[in-house]
């Protein structure tokens, strides 16, 4: 994976210190909190209902043991012994306190971390597929380019003052795996038919209060151009963008309101003037950071063969573990979605679990993947009952992956100043409703996906059944979706009906999976199901 | 950068009005960009966050100074505005003025801005701070200074 050199360590503890000198500022009183609340947002500071939140970006996903170990002291040291993994493959601390922020972002400068450009109107994270450089289906990894745009975006100057967030993501298979058309610039890498690698450009989705799928706007952009027509698209938006409504301000409303012709037009026109300007870097550079990410010495001659004769590690293997492009190898997933616990949340004791795990059978490699579990991508089959035995042992064995149970949502209003109703006791319910192993397991893959307001950071629209919760006269209520879909045929969930209180939604979950059971064809997921008969009968069996 | 220094100029005559320029200030007031095309003789323009800098460019040979203004800190139009000028080949003053915060001038330095009259007057001290706390650049803009990717590749250079 990738090292900082020198000059990637000196920007990173040139940030601890002008965010340790804004900290001291505002603690002085030499601004004021209006003031100072964009400064920390662009550094991952949120002032969250009871405590602030600091969110570490983990590129791309990629970590190793040596980060993963450091994460684990700051939740003992900084926080209460847990931290929780989000929808960015990011890492997020809960309860902060703003005098330390800075100490915790110098221990992150030691092991080549940081939280720049986590939060506030700024070019986000830069996520990809987590599966990079162990599936057998990409044209190339695409975490080099991932870390380009990483590099290029941080502390553009152009960009300072965005009208608000803008999210990247970056994949190279056929299968989506990491919700790319949900993004405001997805990028999936090609090859042409000359054997030339470029990009299918999708600027324009988003979740959130009016959520789009992005559209493409370029079949292929040859790979050296990206920076210039990522430049051109962010111009286009910075300047036209509305001002005067937070809610309006996203770029996917601007492609909306202009209409996708136009707003590559103007997209067309601004990039043909920057790509003059030679502001892209050359396949030198390209070449330095792909040579990180060169492939891990696989052994060869490796078995194929998994012992199955533990029934308990034959449902997880079935489950959690994917096929890897190197013979002998495996893709091994943890779910951090145990029944009664809290999804995306890991203990400071687990963590170190899953870092021993990385170092000793995974080439030191993790990934944290979207859907708010960890992945080990490079794990030798022989070794899979071993790292089964220690995660049976830390309580992170759940066979669960892609199930009924996998359930993504947000804090919710246990946590979040923005909610109108709570996400992790819903998913609770939830996941104590289809608690059998074997029920889960019949009813097969099904994305669960819950927000606790419009804001949709639990990616409601997104899931196969979505829920989304609101204020209705002051007590929680929570409507139904149904459709949605991250993957590489994107969709939007639809509303169902009238809205449910918490026990009810739950029921309510309960008999469109029935529903399902009963309608469904041989081989097809709920989705697909869904997606042949329509709402209509789903509706019925709802509402009776 | 920090290895250079970038020293804090001396205040000029008007209040909060800082200058990194060499020549003198354009001594007339600035019109709007309306009132700029019906006034040819006219050097010195202002440009609203919603206005289009563009319609400037033909026009540029005669301007001394353009200022830009930044309604509130959060709307980063004028950042745009300022790189679309430069790279346009104006060279004239760019002063950025309204709601200009101490931690955004580094970045419109690099946007091409070379004078500042904020609303509210900037400590020197801590913008000094700020404008030297970077030692590095990622990516080209306005300025002169090289990206890391350059700096790791000197053979580039002579080639």
């Amino acid at each position: 994976m990738y090292r900082y050199d020198k000059y990637d360590q000196a920007m990173v503890d040139a940030r601890v210190e002008d965010f340790r000198d804004q900290t001291r500022r505002r603690i002085a009183g030499q601004m004021t909190d209006d003031q100072f609340k964009p400064l920390r947002l662009k550094n991952g500071l949120y002032l969250q209902l009871h405590a602030y939140m600091l969110r570490v970006a983990i590129p791309y996903g990629t970590l190793n043991s040596t980060q993963m170990r450091k994460l684990a002291h700051i939740a003992r040291t900084y926080d209460r012994g847990y931290g929780h993994f989000t929808t960015r493959q990011n890492i997020q601390y809960n309860w902060i306190k703003l005098e330390q922020a800075p100490d915790i972002l110098a221990e992150l400068a030691t092991v080549e971390m940081h939280a720049i450009q986590t939060s506030g109107e700024s070019i986000r994270n830069v996520s990809a597929d987590h599966y990079a450089g162990a599936t057998a289906d990409e044209v190339i990894d695409p975490r080099p380019w991932a870390e380009m745009l990483r590099q290029m975006t941080t502390f553009m100057p152009e960009f300072s003052y965005l009208p608000r967030k803008f999210k990247i993501a970056v994949i190279a298979a056929e299968e989506d795996r990491a919700a790319m058309r949900w993004h405001d610039f997805g990028l999936r890498i090609v090859k042409n038919d000359a054997g030339e690698i470029g990009f299918e450009v999708y600027p324009g989705g988003g979740m959130g209060r009016t959520p789009f799928i992005a559209y493409k706007a370029r079949d292929f952009l040859p790979q050296h151009q990206i920076f210039s027509y990522l430049q051109a698209v962010l111009r286009v938006w910075n300047r036209h963008a509305r001002r005067d409504n937070i809610h309006k301000q996203r770029m996917k409303i601007l492609v909306h309101e202009l209409g996708e012709e136009e707003f590559t037009r103007q997209v067309e026109e601004a990039f043909q003037h920057i790509l003059k300007l030679g502001s892209d870097f050359p396949q030198a550079e390209y070449d330095r950071i792909a040579a990180y990410f060169a492939p891990p010495p696989f052994e060869t001659r490796l078995s194929d063969e998994i012992d199955r004769s533990d029934p308990d590690f034959a449902v997880w293997v079935d489950q959690n573990v994917a096929a890897h492009k190197a013979p002998g190898y495996a893709i091994a997933n943890i779910s951090l979605k145990p029944i009664k616990g809290i999804g995306g949340d890991i203990t400071a004791e687990q963590m170190e679990v899953v870092a021993d795990l990385a170092e000793r059978y995974s080439f030191d490699e993790l990934r944290a993947a979207h859907t708010q579990n960890l992945v080990l991508p490079h794990v030798r089959k022989q070794d899979l009952y071993a790292v089964w035995q220690a995660l049976v042992e830390a309580g992170l064995a759940d066979a669960n992956l892609d199930l009924v149970t996998d359930i993504i949502a947000c804090p919710g209003l246990d946590y979040c100043s923005l909610a109108n109703a709570r996400s992790i006791p819903v998913a609770q319910k939830i996941a104590e409703r289809f608690a059998d192993e074997a029920r889960q397991k019949d009813i097969g893959e099904l994305k669960i996906k819950i927000s606790g307001c419009i804001n949709a950071c639990g990616h409601h629209h997104a899931g196969h059944i979505g829920i989304l919760g609101v204020d209705r006269k002051g007590t929680e209520n929570y409507q139904l979706l149904l459709g949605g879909s991250g993957d590489e045929n994107t969709t939007q969930a639809k509303i169902t009906g009238p809205g449910f209180d918490e026990d009810g939604i739950v029921d309510a979950v309960e008999r469109a999976v029935e529903h399902y059971r009963g309608i469904r064809e041989p081989g097809e997921r709920f989705l697909d199901t869904y997606r042949r008969v329509g709402m209509d009968g789903f509706k019925e069996a709802i509402y009776g | 950068m920090a290895e250079s220094g970038n020293p804090i100029p001396q205040a000029a005559s008007e209040a909060n009005y800082l200058r990194f320029r060499e020549d003198s200030p354009a001594d007339e007031p600035a019109v709007s960009l309306d009132s700029f095309f019906e006034q040819p003789n006219a050097v010195s323009v202002r440009i609203e966050a919603g206005d289009d800098p563009q319609r400037l460019i033909p026009h540029l040979s005669r301007v001394k100074l353009v200022e830009v203004d930044f309604p509130k800190f959060r709307d980063g139009r004028g950042f745009s505005t300022a790189r679309i000028l430069r790279e346009a080949g104006y060279t004239g003053e760019i002063k950025a003025t309204g709601d200009v915060l101490v931690d955004l001038v580094y970045f419109m330095r690099r946007c091409g801005f070379d004078s500042f009259a904020p609303d509210v007057a900037i400590d020197p001290a801590v913008l000094e701070a700020c404008l030297n706390r970077y030692p590095h650049v990622y990516q080209h803009a306005a300025d002169d200074a090289v990206p890391i990717w350059q700096l790791r590749h000197p053979e580039l250079a002579n080639g």
